[in-house]
């Protein structure tokens, strides 16, 4: 019988208590590499596609259940990155053995490799049957804001979740609120709109930027586009939460609560 | 059969016949499973003492940490006429009772040892009495003076180099938790018969050391019960019959434990697992109509309010240790009963409610008695009163009911024991990480270079050898176990001769069990370093009289905190090696030898003691607290790190394993119920897989950086965290104790 080699995935690293990731205590494994060069982004360290550590999907998700004791039915583990349409094999691999041993899945993506084109879409159709659910970013509505702030065109990225909205599956959109960036009331308003075409939305979250990735930029010796932009002020979020449909969040922002150092493993 | 008036209403049988609290519990209290709706708001007279209280507090502050000392009366059970908050609003007390004649005046209790007495009124700018002096030093030997008149120069070079710390020789060694709820059930006159029973039959004649002790002690507590009726009718109670209603249940069992805390100054004074009890004679008078909810909050409340006013005349070598000024006033509640019935009652959520009524406080040391298995409601209340006070920690029900039945409560930080039926010998900690240095360099401290350890031979090699490391590091642990258990015999021995606690022992059965807790301190530094050996290649580096000063370690190795068996196989033969070593040596009174991972604050001291270690912490750095993985260790997140807690068996530490984690309050959900749904699924998660302890604090490190810039700020007054083990006003920390919290406080992501 023919022995297949497993899929390897390049791994960034895993944080085994994520509870903004998802629903409940989730395992969040961040995938290397991303093609998006968002200019808030606060793990530009994942950008870079080679690289990372290479683990089997078993040995991830041997490690991932070691944590099952805390999921009590809403958690589970969620894949981030980076970008983890990037490696879809192995994710095709580690969702489908997740499904197999009962596990939730999340995927949490920018949508940037999304294509209609094959051999792409067959297989991501596959993925979206082990996947319970998909959290979306999209970071602008207008297209050439889009283009400055990430580096490529958001109409795949729209295309994504109209077909999310056309497979039923359940999909949490986010916007992260960038002052001068992704913070202009018409481009909000027609973020909401496009929101109310979809069926399948089950939470819109607006994440306020913060400057907390900044370091990291610094470290990979990065100029770092954001330069003296600060983060949103209350009023701003409320105005784009309102705008967009979101859920009221009740944490504060960081220009009301000076942030900590948010930095995994510290 | 006896039969009290008082004891109408209430069921069952046993513990008429005998004195037997955990009877009377189970055959009366009424578990509650559902919300927090029912609570009340405080009282215009609790809005009014905590007002007044608060202010004495800052006033406190301002001193300098002391608002008024006693220097010229010994502290006994009836040395002070009665006290309180505010003269003029005494009537609004609902529980009376103070340690001296005045609001946190603290006490002389020269007994531990008389220098200490005297340096901690110098201290604050006291004198004690000369003539206090003289009678300590020439008429009367204390605690302190028969230690030192019995230890062996080896006893005082471990105690001086520090591998050694934190022994109870120059203070009371606390942790004895009497049965306070005897004086409520029974009345004193009742106790003071049955120790007189007790007496009777103590011996069959026959003088043996063992019972010419005992019959002395017994007299001793007889004496004490005896002085509590007479403190208690100073404030105009007599309490030599039982309770007769809620009011003075509070009352009759607070007058138990002031008793204590008026005649022992141990690092802790608990008071035990009081609230299911006392919910037993709230619900009787809840039901007869003579109390309302509001009423039987306030009670709480006021009890409460004593148990954060209890203070001790503390020396700068003891705040080192034991920063912040803790007592350990540790107040347990919730827990199941062997029966399977939950045992949470509506009073358990009125003592929590304290944190809201009052705002948040590091005493009473409010201990949750976790099991996945309480009921929902109050499990979601506690975590969100962890969420908004921060002030609350949890233990494992699950595991410690196993051992220790559903009558035991917390007699430290941590630490159960049985109440009213068990005592400890409490043994502060060896400090494992710098033995694991004598072992490298012959039994010389690398630090004060004197030859503390057997002279065995030093390690010479270019590269550890794991085996030759470990070889040398079995020896010296054994050789330290031994000089450490011995050294707590003699300690223990002095303290039941000059020190003894007749207060609490006269509420404890005569027949008492006891236990030895030994400790580990360096718990992680050691298991990494021993991992870099076997993992990694560590190079000692070594200075010109050839001792090993410092390492360079190659190469990646696997560390505590991460979930990861290479790291935490080591961990745990490390804890059962120890254990072993204790359990093989003679322990006084035949008691049961135990150990803990748990170090308070001293993790600071004790770091300062310790030479730099091949898990890359320079020396002179603290440790990490408790079971805690090292700083910076931890690289997959929370979880990973309690699953590694999670892999150390209780029963081989059955003193405790603290754990003390902070969770930025963004990272635990959007919003608090998101946050409280997750912080009850993390601790289901890791006491379902049997750990003991969690210290849980909800803020992010900024809050802690203001704290320590601005401790004028009104919002910083009573900002409580947990520590390893206790509650502290953070802003009652040293500097540098507060420098190493921050430093800790971690667990967020991005």
């Amino acid at each position: 019988m023919e022995q297949k080699t497993p899929v390897l995935g390049h791994v960034h690293s895993v944080e085994s208590f994520g509870l903004v990731d998802g629903p409940g205590v989730r395992f969040v494994i961040f995938l290397q590499g991303c093609h998006m060069r968002c200019q808030f982004c606060h793990n530009p360290d994942t950008w870079k596609t080679e690289g990372g550590d290479a683990r089997t999907a078993d040995e991830l998700l041997r490690q991932a259940l070691r944590y099952k004791p805390y999921w009590k039915g809403e958690g589970g583990i969620t894949v981030s990155g980076g970008e983890p349409l990037l490696q879809l094999d192995f994710m095709l691999e580690l969702f489908r053995k997740a499904k197999e041993a009962g596990v939730s899945t999340v995927i949490d993506t920018a949508g940037q490799p999304f294509t209609r084109e094959e051999p792409f879409f067959s297989k991501f159709e596959e993925l979206m049957r082990y996947t319970d659910l998909v959290m979306l970013d999209i970071k602008e509505m207008n297209p050439a804001r889009h283009k400055t702030l990430t580096g490529h065109n958001n109409d795949n990225i729209l295309e994504l979740a109209r077909y999310l909205d056309s497979i039923g599956k359940p999909v949490w959109i986010r916007h992260v609120l960038v002052p001068e960036r992704s913070d202009f009331d018409e481009d909000l308003d027609a973020l909401g709109a496009f929101v109310k075409t979809l069926s399948n939305v089950e939470r819109v979250e607006v994440l306020p930027y913060h400057t907390l990735g900044i370091a990291k930029w610094q470290k990979l010796g990065f100029d770092y586009p954001l330069d003296g932009i600060q983060p949103p002020t209350r009023e701003r979020v409320e105005n784009a939460e309102r705008r967009i449909g979101a859920q009221k969040s009740d944490a504060p922002t960081q220009a009301e609560q000076e942030l900590p150092e948010r930095v995994k493993g510290c | 059969m006896t039969k009290f008036e008082q004891w109408q209403g209430f069921k069952g049988r046993l513990w008429q016949e005998e004195i037997n609290t955990r009877d009377f519990i189970q055959n009366n209290y009424t578990p509650y499973d559902g919300d927090e709706s029912f609570l009340a708001d405080p009282t215009e007279a609790t809005n009014k003492l905590w007002g007044a209280l608060q202010a004495l507090q800052k006033e406190e502050r301002a001193k300098g940490g002391v608002l008024d000392m006693d220097t010229h009366v010994v502290s006994s059970i009836t040395s002070h006429g009665p006290g309180y908050i505010d003269e003029s609003m005494k009537d609004l007390e609902k529980v009376v009772g103070l340690q001296t004649d005045k609001p946190l005046k603290r006490a002389f209790m020269p007994f531990g040892g008389i220098r200490m007495a005297e340096e901690a009124c110098e201290t604050y700018g006291y004198k004690a009495d000369p003539e206090l002096h003289k009678i300590f030093t020439e008429y009367h030997k204390t605690h302190n003076q028969g230690v030192f008149d019995a230890y062996t120069p080896e006893m005082r070079a471990v105690r001086k180099n520090k591998i050694i710390t934190g022994l109870p020789d120059t203070y009371g060694r606390g942790r004895i938790v009497g049965d306070y709820r005897r004086v409520a059930l029974y009345g004193i006159d009742f106790l003071m018969e049955k120790k007189a029973e007790d007496f009777a039959n103590c011996g069959d004649g026959t003088m043996t050391d063992d019972v010419i002790r005992q019959r002395e002690e017994i007299s001793m507590q007889y004496k004490a019960l005896g002085e509590m009726k007479k403190m208690a009718a100073s404030y105009g109670f007599d309490i030599s019959k039982p309770a007769k209603n809620a009011r003075e249940a509070f009352q009759w069992l607070y007058f138990g434990y002031l008793a204590a805390i008026k005649t022992q100054n141990g690092a802790a004074m608990s008071v035990g697992r009081v609230s299911t009890f006392l919910d037993i004679y709230i619900q009787r008078d809840l039901d007869n109509g003579t109390l309302t909810e509001t009423e039987a909050q306030e009670l709480v409340d006021h009890m409460v309010m004593k148990f954060r006013m209890v203070k001790f005349a503390r020396i700068p070598s003891y705040n080192e240790l034991f920063s912040g000024d803790p007592v350990w006033a540790t107040l347990d509640i919730a827990g199941k009963g062997v029966d399977g019935r939950s045992m949470v009652t509506k009073n358990d959520f009125r003592f929590l409610h304290t944190l809201e009524n009052m705002g948040p406080s590091p005493e009473p040391n409010l201990t949750v008695l976790y099991s996945s298995q309480l009921p929902e409601a109050f499990k979601r209340y506690a975590a969100a009163i962890s969420v908004r006070t921060s002030s609350i920690q949890y233990e494992n029900d699950d595991v410690m009911r196993v051992v220790w039945g559903d009558d035991y409560a917390i007699c430290c930080c941590v630490s159960a024991t049985q109440t009213g039926k068990e005592m400890q010998f409490f043994g502060a900690r060896a400090n494992l990480a710098k033995c694991l240095l004598y072992a490298m360099n012959g039994g010389i401290d690398v630090k004060t270079r004197a030859q503390v350890g057997p002279a065995i031979r030093k390690i010479t090699s270019e590269y550890l050898d794991y085996d030759e490391v470990i070889k040398n590091y079995d020896f010296m642990m054994e050789w330290l176990a031994k000089v450490y258990v011995n050294t707590l015999n003699l300690i223990h021995y002095m303290h039941d001769k000059y020190y003894y606690e007749a207060a609490e022992m006269a509420l404890i059965d005569t027949d008492v069990r006891r236990t030895f807790a030994t400790g580990i301190a360096g718990f992680s530094h050691v298991v990494d370093s021993l991992s870099a050996i076997k993992y990694a290649k560590v190079k000692p580096i070594r200075d010109e009289d050839n001792m090993i000063v410092d390492f360079e370690t190659e190469g990646d190795f696997p560390r505590y905190g991460n979930d990861d068996d290479r790291a935490d196989d080591i961990a745990v033969w490390l804890l059962k090696t120890f254990l072993d070593k204790i359990k093989k040596c003679h322990t006084y009174r035949n008691s049961e030898p135990t150990t803990s991972i748990l170090t308070i604050t001293s993790n600071v001291v004790y770091g300062k003691a310790t030479g730099s270690l091949p898990d890359g912490r320079k020396a002179g750095e603290p440790l990490s607290p408790g079971a805690n993985p090292s700083y910076g260790a931890e690289k997959n997140g929370l979880l990973a790190s309690l699953n590694s807690l999670t892999k150390l068996p209780y029963e081989w530490a059955l003193d405790g394993i603290s754990n003390t984690q902070t969770i930025n309050p963004d990272a635990l959900g959007h919003s608090e119920p998101e946050q409280v749904t997750n912080l009850v699924n993390v601790l289901d998660g890791y006491f379902d897989q049997g750990a003991h302890h969690l210290n849980v604090n909800v803020f992010g490190k900024e809050k802690l950086i203001d704290a320590m810039e601005h401790p004028e700020k009104e919002e910083y007054a009573n900002f409580t965290i947990r520590v390893s083990g206790y509650a502290v006003k953070f802003i009652d920390l040293t500097r540098e104790q507060q420098m190493d919290v921050i430093s800790r406080t971690c667990h967020t992501t991005l």
